[in-house]
């Protein structure tokens, strides 16, 4: 396989791959318990939060990254103050490319979660509890495995967004081969030089095996999950 | 078991305000739809606040608004079957009768094999809800209340989404539970027939107020219960022995009030039944009468009679250590001079049963 990739192509494949798995494995938790609180609790600030998870969805891409710039850059306040109390640096790192892939698949994420909770009937919750119990152990047991399937599919989605992201990627952490050159950096460097056409072929060919290999997956694992549910 | 229940409440321009006591047994919740039980039955679970009032079980408080304690619901150890069956879609029958039973502590095999021989479920353990009837996924329902080893269970109209036919198959399996667990139970019906065939206590709920409260034969037959109940529901219900299975299909029967012989009641003589007896079913004669169809015709003394606003009147006899109610027309009781005191026989036009095991009431 490295036969047919150079050594730089690779390391932009790996590297997107490495990004969009951590961005998705890492935003899951907050993606259900935010998506979780919007569908089940009014609370003040509701209208806020639901417009500030889907602000990214909005904005352009290159002011969500400047913004990312300004706030987890090294002398913004949450990056230096991570930088200075964990030794954890975003701005021109692969932790940042991952950061911003998360910020910007989080809105989709969120969506497809909140959807199915929302399809939760609370009633079923409230017989769990008649039955002994706890509110921690209703989810784990009764909501968790009924929303399964949304969570499969906002995974799928923030992982497939998290793989073509580009411009707020571009902007946070520019694109520095072997760093912070993701798979769309470097088919965009490439197609700034001559006779780069051959190079951006072969991406353009992962891109699209991996976001079918990823849509094919969810399908079976979706159908997996409606088995054994029963289709109730 | 005592239960002890004083709620205030209010959503929107509905208020209840109820207090009542109910001993061992069964007590039913007996009223309209929209009389207030559900939110009763759902202040009990402690699946709502009331704004005010006093929950306790067994000497257990667990709702006192004043004091500031309020139980929440898994805490509780009270049973509750839904309207709906509402069984968790992704689990196998057997996890769904089993899920209460971790809380509950040591889970019992025995009781376990006992609950679900009880229901008739022992084939359906490793289905899934959604392959199940209405009337199995009822059964699994009740089950998995049981069999979170409640101190008290609720039953809200577990009856009222499943056709006649259903609800014939599933009533002798609550009468076998009421029977043989002991498990005290509140249940709420606005069907008659169903309070009657089960319960040992009545209350009678109207506009969120406790209209009545009682043995189940005293509330029926109660004139002052009436219009609460609805004029087509008073009515009385007797005690009766199976005598003897009669050739051409009627079945004989002994009461205190004199036999009755009715259409085909299943069991074997000796077999305790209740039978209730509509006061729109009930015709009087003051002279006994020959050449009836009619073939059930018992003395009484009439008790008192009370009449409304209509043109009908309530009349309600003692027949043996029995009451029966009548409702006939205010004109019929003045053209037959009725008065208290006054000896009548009451003629038994038609008659629903009510099955019940030997040695109650």
């Amino acid at each position: 396989m490295t036969d047919w990739l150079t050594p730089e192509e690779w390391q932009a494949v790996a590297l997107s791959l490495r990004v969009s798995l951590v961005a998705t494995l890492f935003s899951l938790p907050l993606g259900i318990f935010v998506a979780y609180a919007l569908a089940r609790w009014r609370f003040p600030g509701h209208g806020l939060l639901n417009g500030l998870v889907h602000l990214p969805l909005v904005l352009p891409p290159v002011v969500t990254g400047y913004l990312l710039l300004l706030t987890f850059g090294r002398t913004g306040w949450i990056g230096g103050f991570l930088d200075g109390w964990f030794g954890l640096v975003f701005a021109f790192r692969w932790t940042g490319a991952a950061l911003a892939a998360a910020i910007m698949a989080f809105p989709l994420m969120v969506r497809a979660i909140r959807l199915t909770i929302e399809a939760v009937d609370p009633k079923l919750e409230a017989a769990a509890s008649t039955l002994g119990a706890s509110r921690p152990w209703v989810f784990a047991t009764i909501t968790l495995p009924l929303i399964l399937p949304g969570i499969l599919a906002g995974s799928v989605l923030a992982f497939a967004k998290a793989m073509g992201e580009f411009g707020a990627t571009i902007t946070f952490v520019s694109s520095i081969p072997g760093q912070t050159q993701t798979m769309p950096s470097a088919i965009y460097a490439l197609l700034q030089v001559p006779g780069g056409e051959a190079a951006v072929g072969r991406l353009v060919v992962i891109a699209v095996v991996i976001a079918m290999g990823a849509l094919l997956l969810s399908e079976w694992i979706g159908r997996m999950v409606a088995r054994r549910v029963g289709g109730a | 078991m005592s239960l002890a229940v004083s709620l205030k409440h209010r959503f929107g321009t509905f208020r209840l305000d109820v207090d009542f006591e109910a001993p061992a047994g069964v007590t039913a919740l007996y009223g309209r739809s929209g009389s207030g039980k559900t939110t009763m039955v759902n202040a009990v679970a402690g699946l709502l606040k009331p704004d005010a009032g006093i929950v306790s079980v067994d000497g257990v408080t667990l709702t006192d608004i004043n004091a500031g304690l309020f139980v929440p619901p898994h805490k509780r150890r009270i049973g509750y079957v839904f309207q709906e069956p509402r069984l968790f879609p992704h689990l196998s029958v057997r996890s769904n009768l089993i899920y209460g039973a971790r809380f509950a502590g040591l889970q019992d095999e025995r009781e376990f094999d006992r609950i679900v021989g009880l229901l008739g479920i022992g084939t359906l353990l490793d289905r899934r809800p959604s392959k199940l009837s209405g009337g199995e996924k009822s059964r699994v329902a009740l089950g998995r209340a049981i069999l979170s080893k409640p101190r008290l269970l609720l039953m809200d109209e577990p009856l009222a989404a499943l056709d006649e036919a259903r609800k014939a198959e599933i009533l002798p399996y609550f009468e076998r539970l009421r029977d043989e667990t002991g498990l005290p139970i509140l249940y709420v019906s606005h069907s008659p027939a169903e309070v009657a065939r089960l319960a040992t206590t009545v209350v009678l709920v109207e506009d969120g107020r406790v209209a009545a409260i009682g043995a189940a034969a005293e509330v029926f037959s109660d004139p002052g219960a009436a219009h609460a109940l609805g004029l087509r529901e008073a009515g009385a219900v007797l005690t009766a022995r199976i005598e003897a299975q009669e050739a051409d299909g009627l079945t004989r029967l002994s009461t205190s009030a004199g036999p009755l012989l009715l259409p085909a009641v299943n069991g074997p003589p000796g077999t305790m039944v209740r039978v209730r007896l509509l006061a729109q079913d009930v015709m009087l004669a003051t002279d006994k009468p020959s050449g009836i169809s009619a073939l059930n015709v018992l003395p009484a003394r009439v008790r008192d009679i009370r009449e409304g606003e209509g043109p009908g009147a309530l009349v309600r006899l003692e027949a043996g250590d029995e009451i029966i109610l009548a409702r006939i027309t205010r004109r019929s009781a003045s053209a037959l001079d009725l008065a208290p005191g006054r000896s009548v026989h009451a003629i038994l036009k038609a008659v629903s049963i009510a099955r019940e095991s030997v040695g109650e009431i």
